[in-house]
This record gives C-alpha cells, structure tokens and sequence, in this order.
C-alpha cells in the first residue's frame, strides 16, 4: 500500500467537510473492497476518511411499506434482523450470501452501492426493488443512481447515507456463483411491488447492474418461470472474461430468472 | 505515525502504527502474536480470522487504527492456561490439522460459528467455512471437529 492518513470521522458532514477539501482524499466504512485495492497499488488517497463508525449511519429502520438501511450497516446485520426477515426475506438471503461470514461481518450496505462493482449484489436489490438511494445532499432513485461499471451518480463529495426499500409483494434474488470467488458470475433479483414488475440483472452487465424489460413486460402478463426461461438475452452488453463467455452468461441469465421466479412462488 | 490503543486477550495495549499498518501486522509484529497467520493477503484464505468485539473479521483486511478503541481476541486469548479452548480440544481429538497453518483461523471461524448458530448440521458447517481455505485435509476433518465442538458446547 501506498502511504495515506487514516481519520475517524465522528459525523457525516465532517466527512464530507473532509472529503471535499481534497480530490486525492476517500471514504472508508467497511474496506473489504477498499483494502484489497489498496494493498494492489490500485488507489492513492491523501487520506482515508473512515465513516464506519459513525451512530447515524449504522441502523435498520422498518416504517410503513419501507425499510430503511444506513449506509455503514454490516451485511451480516441485514442478514440477521428480524425486520428484513419478516418485510423483505430476499435482501436477508442476498446479505446472507456475500462474500464470507468474515467479510459480512465488515462490508456494507452503503459501500456496496457506491463501488457498483458489476459482481456485487446489492446493486441487484436496490435496482430491483426501485430503492432510494439517500445522500448527504439529495435522494437518488436507483434507476438513474447505477449509471456503468464503477460509475455512479454520486458526485466527488457526496456520501450516501442510507437506502430505502418499499416493501414488495413478491421478491426473490438467486445468484450463480463462481465457484473460486463467490462473485456473481450472474445474479437476478425478481420483484412485484405495487408500482410496476422488476428484473435486475447483475455480474453479467458490461455497463454494471441493468434490467430485464423483455422478462419485465413477459411477467406483467404471466408470473411463471416458464416465461422467462425461454427469453433470451442479447449477448452484445453482456461481459465476456475468464469466468465465463457472453453467451454463457446469456443463458445463466435466463435460467436464474427462471430460478427467482420459481422462488416467489 | 498514529497512536492504536485496543484491547487484546483481556490486556490493553497501545502502539504507534501508519495509516496503512495492518490490524495483523499490528497484531503480529507490535504485539509479537504470531499465532494469527497471513496465508493469502487477499481476504480469502481466513488464516488471520480474529474475534473484534465478538464478531469473526480478517485481520488483514482491515487497518490496525480501525480497531482503535475495540475489544480483540486472537488464538492465544482462547486458552485457559494449559486448558485447551473446547474447539482447540476438538481439533486435537478428531485430527483436524495436518500442518497447521490455517488452523488459528478455521479455530477462530469455528467458535465464531458455534456461538452464533444452535444445532448446528454439517451442511451449514461447510457452508460456514466459506471464507476458510485449508490445503491439506480435505475439510473432512475440520469440519468433524466443529461439529464435535458443537455438541459438547453447552448452548
């Protein structure tokens, strides 16, 4: 790793104070991404502005048709509370699926999504259950919030702060994982909620996370599996790489919407 | 420079640490805590898996100042004298080593595990043992050994 200063931010606007006096400076909370690519040589911050442990940001809300997630909560939190069990079981079944017990233990909800790693699976879920997605300065629907692989809406100083999830009346999120890493080599996440039908699509996008409209429109007719099963996916935007070809991951995607589907009923 | 100060096996300690210093290096080379292992240093292997304030982390994915103000047990803390932790007894007794290496993270995985999940089955077992890569046994007998730990652990 690359020299850096390390600093506990006690609240979200000195992390923001801090983040904004300086382009070279980055936010930490869990690092189970961050650390990695820093021991790689891959990043060279000024300094690292750990919001991990920051009270407001650490909670899991459920009020009306929502829950409501701060940005530092761990995955294995999600993963365990009873609320998300009993309101929305498929984010409790994607949290308890991540990476290892270990790393659950650190990574977060709100790292996750502002990484937009195209192997991540919260991108998935917020996507899927058109979460809003709160930062310090606005609220950011997800559609326009997962704008290509690694890329956000966030701007340089904005830091999310917590995630919103209607409660949907059916949802389920089934991943292929590879077999070495446990990344999403495909993950879907299917969901009815009272607005429209959803289907995110993630591990397999070359522009990041996206959604399915052809299985989207298929399911608004006839919520089966057999529907999406036999929806191909255009292999053009999907990525090609050592784990697995576009059209390997083209027929993932329809087998594990298949999957999902099943799994809501 | 930055001044740590944690807990670590029931005694505080303090040391001067960059922004860059590993909690495992910390714990290793500060501390002189060796039983804590760096297998792979890409989070993937567990053999650096310590307790922070009661939950299972990877020591080498996280920074020694991260851990400032928090409660740490290692390998070395499970012990009581010349008592074998019952997990530690459990490894002993159903051969769950070859050459040891990974064993202070599966060890810290495992009680991690049995605390948190009653009844445990072996499916669950192995499934638990995501993030712990061992090399020479084959997993057979690690994961006899938690569940052996398991039973004999009062809930």
């Amino acid at each position: 790793m690359y020299q850096f200063d390390y600093h506990r931010a006690q609240t979200v606007a000195e992390a923001a104070e801090l983040l904004a006096a300086n382009d070279e400076n980055t936010l930490i909370a869990g690092g189970q991404t961050l650390i990695p690519t820093l021991k790689q040589r891959l990043a060279m911050p000024a300094t690292l502005i750990d919001i991990g442990n920051i009270a407001d940001l650490n909670f899991i809300k459920a009020e009306g048709n929502a829950i409501t997630i701060g940005a530092a909560t761990k995955h294995a939190d999600v993963a365990s509370s009873p609320d998300v069990a009993k309101h929305l079981p498929a984010l409790a079944h994607l949290a308890a699926h991540i990476g290892d017990p270990a790393v659950r233990n650190r990574g977060t909800i709100g790292g996750s999504l502002a990484n937009n790693d195209p192997a991540a699976d919260y991108p998935a879920a917020a996507l899927g259950l058109d979460a809003k997605i709160h930062t310090n300065k606005r609220l950011i629907d997800a559609d326009p919030y997962f704008t290509g692989m690694f890329e956000t809406a966030l701007e340089e100083d904005e830091i999310i702060t917590e995630v919103t999830f209607p409660h949907p009346e059916k949802a389920a999120y089934v991943k292929f994982p590879n077999p070495a890493s446990r990344y999403a080599m495909v993950g879907v996440f299917v969901a009815k909620t009272p607005i429209d039908i959803r289907v995110a699509v993630t591990g397999a996008g070359a522009d990041g996370v996206f959604r399915m409209k052809e299985m989207e429109d298929a399911l608004s007719s006839n919520w089966s599996p057999d529907t999406v099963t036999g929806i191909k996916v255009p292999e053009d935007d999907l990525l090609s790489d050592l784990h697995g070809a576009a059209d390997y991951r083209s027929h993932l995607i329809s087998v594990m919407a298949g999957r999902a589907v099943a799994a809501t009923m | 420079m930055a001044l740590v100060s944690m807990t670590v096996n029931g005694k505080a300690v303090s040391g001067e640490v960059e922004g860059r210093t590993l909690l495992v290096q910390f714990i290793r080379e500060n501390l002189a805590l060796t039983g804590t292992h760096v297998g792979c240093d890409t989070s993937q292997c567990g053999a650096c898996v310590i307790h922070m304030d009661g939950k299972a982390v990877k020591a080498c994915t996280m920074l020694a100042l991260q851990a400032e103000g928090s409660t740490i047990t290692t390998i070395e803390g499970l012990a009581k004298g010349d008592d074998l932790h019952p997990v530690q007894q459990a490894f002993k007794e159903n051969h769950g080593l070859q050459c040891g290496f990974c064993t202070p993270g599966m060890i810290m995985t495992a009680v991690d595990m049995i605390d948190r999940i009653p009844n445990l089955d072996e499916e669950t077992v192995r499934a638990e043992l995501e993030g712990n890569i061992c090399r020479c046994t084959g997993y057979q007998n690690i994961v006899k050994s938690i569940l052996d730990a398991a039973e004999t652990t009062p809930a």
